[in-house]
């Protein structure tokens, strides 16, 4: 009986709190059938939302993979002086509020910003652009890859790379050859998380962008201007159509991890 | 290719792994570095393979200094305990590794690899992952991944240590046949002493981060030079507070000159060897007797009996009390 409480109980209270809200997102758009969704999100204004939101992410991702490998090896490979703060610094994006992130990028890159003062000086506005938005947004998704990574370099250990070192490859050869093939599933998994994040980020990019609508909105802060304007199928269209972008990631990522964990368990023991 | 190891330490933080440890390897041999688990062997390969580096010391190849070359410089093969294998690669691209980095054209790779993967008995699965490979095949992948380059110098970290009782015994006689088609300088390391006896030219004895002895398994098992060789290379048992070989003690049911009496306290068959312990009437101190199964048929013995216990032969024992002697008389 408790067993059945206990079962039920979780999913109702998944069903009440996740999937009945988003299902009434998906409801709510298609009140008055499809045709009305395909206006809102053809309008221009959700177009550029749209696009804005790619380009931040298709800037951000490549930038913190590149990152998460590479300070995801050092962590695990090297010996580092103060590693520890290294390594609390990185989980410092998700313990903060993405609102202080926008708010420390807004500090820095305004005109009286220790960095902006510099980059007004030489004509490249950053605050209140994309630039802004992009930097915030590297922050608030810089753990995922990292935190994906260094275990799974933990995991495999050092033996394949000196084998390789044996065998005559360079510790850059080693690298690209055997280590980054090996963790190559952790990178994947990371990478999905991020580009989550960084489509989904609202706080910190709300902060640092001029908020003009058909110009400097992401999808999020589109969705937001929309509410605020009492335009629901705008506001819902846009929102479903983030909602179906995480579902398909999430889909994506329980493919992977299925996948990963088939080859831990056959790759890691042998 | 002859390895000399001069006076190289090694500690990691407060744990003296080697002490002042030299070392003459004889080039074409099979060498086996011998002792227990700690004590210092593995360290010593890694440090003539360069994957650690000694704190003192220094490391010949062939009369070279290489304690500063790296690792990939030293045409060396080596074989991991637990194989190394790499994951995401299949038993084919394991083995052509050396070769790719090395720039090899690409139809000598396809040569030498086919010829090495004949060689371990692995035609058959060169499209294979390590995954789907047993232990002892993974092994003989490593193994043919590390003679793909040809390396001067072949090094092995406790091969077999991590494979069952019957696929070691098999690839142990496979390592001494391979050895002598190869002729390779061959150096393992193990903890097992039948191991290192059954296919090594030159045991190497470590322990605790020094050289015990070193010399042919022979040399080793008749002349140990301490109590330590003596009690790691063989069993050992104590007869009037003496060491000596279970096999060395001659047990009869009559007194002879020099023999103790001893009471038989247990007899236990192991196929064609029994292990005898019998309980000395001076001194009570258990002592086993290695004889065959005839013998103690002839002697028709049983638990309680009186038996007569003699250190064998004229001694290895006694022959280097002697020897010792007449180097004092000569000094």
């Amino acid at each position: 009986m408790s067993k059945f409480v206990l079962r039920y109980g979780v999913l109702g209270y998944l069903a009440l709190l996740l999937v009945l809200p988003v299902g009434m997102v998906g409801y709510r758009t298609f009140e008055h059938g499809a045709g009305p969704v395909w206006d809102a999100l053809s309008s221009h204004d959700a177009v550029s939302a749209l696009k804005l939101s790619l380009l931040v992410t298709l800037i951000a991702v490549p930038i913190n993979i590149v990152f998460g490998v590479f300070t995801g090896w050092l962590l695990a490979r090297r010996e580092m002086p103060l590693r520890w703060l290294v390594d609390a610094l990185i989980n410092l994006p998700f313990a903060m509020s993405p609102v202080v992130v926008g708010l420390a990028v807004f500090v820095l890159y305004s005109r009286t910003g220790w960095i902006g003062t510099y980059l007004f000086a030489h004509g490249i506005p950053v605050l209140f652009t994309w630039k802004a938005m992009t930097i915030a947004t590297v922050f608030v998704s810089l753990p995922f890859v990292v935190r994906e990574v260094v275990p799974v370099l933990e995991e495999i250990g050092t033996e394949q790379e000196q084998a390789a070192a044996v065998l005559g490859a360079s510790q850059l050869q080693a690298f690209f050859r055997v280590t980054l093939p090996a963790i190559r599933w952790a990178v994947v998994y990371g990478t999905i998380l991020t580009v989550a994040r960084s489509l989904g980020e609202y706080g910190a990019v709300n902060i640092v962008s001029s908020n003009i609508v058909g110009q400097s909105l992401t999808l999020p802060l589109y969705v937001n201007n929309r509410v605020g304007q009492l335009d629901t199928t705008a506001a819902y269209s846009a929102g479903l159509l983030l909602a179906v972008i995480s579902l398909l990631i999430l889909v994506g990522m329980t493919a992977f991890s299925s996948r990963r964990i088939r080859q831990t368990q056959t790759g890691v023991s042998g | 290719m002859s390895i000399q190891v001069r006076d190289v330490s090694k500690s990691f933080g407060n744990f003296h792994a080697l002490v002042d440890v030299s070392v003459d390897i004889a080039p074409g041999h099979l060498t086996a570095v011998l002792g227990p688990s700690g004590g210092g062997k593995s360290t010593l390969l890694r440090i003539i393979a360069g994957l650690e580096t000694a704190d003192r010391g220094a490391v010949l190849i062939e009369g070279a200094d290489v304690t500063h070359v790296p690792t990939r410089d030293r045409g060396i093969g080596f074989v991991f305990q637990h194989y190394a294998a790499f994951t995401h690669m299949t038993v084919w691209e394991n083995v052509a590794f050396g070769l790719k980095i090395a720039k090899t054209p690409r139809p000598r790779i396809k040569k030498r690899v086919s010829e090495l993967l004949e060689l371990v008995h692995l035609d058959g699965l060169a499209s294979r992952y390590p995954s789907e490979l047993s232990g002892g095949q993974r092994q003989r992948m490593a193994l043919a991944r590390a003679l793909a380059v040809e390396p001067s110098l072949l090094l092995l970290d406790e091969p077999f240590g991590a494979l069952d009782v019957k696929v070691r015994q098999e690839l142990r006689e496979w390592l001494r046949r391979l050895h002598d088609e190869v002729h390779t300088t061959t150096v393992f390391v193990t903890h097992d002493q039948e191991e290192a006896m059954e296919i090594a030219d030159q045991i190497i004895v470590i322990n605790q981060g020094r050289v015990e002895q070193s010399g042919s398994p022979n040399e080793l098992y008749d002349r140990p030079a301490n109590d330590f060789v003596m009690g790691f290379l063989g069993p050992v048992t104590t007869l009037a507070g003496r060491p000596v070989r279970p096999h060395d003690i001659h047990l009869a049911t009559a007194v002879s000159p020099g023999s103790i009496p001893a009471t038989l306290d247990r007899v236990v068959s192991l196929g064609f060897e029994t292990r005898v312990v019998a309980i000395p009437h001076a001194d009570a101190e258990p002592v086993t007797v290695q004889l065959t199964r005839n013998q103690i048929d002839e002697l028709a013995l049983e638990v309680g009996d009186t038996v007569y216990l003699r250190g064998q032969d004229g001694d290895r024992q006694q022959d280097r009390v002697v020897t010792e002697m007449h180097q004092d008389r000569a000094s």
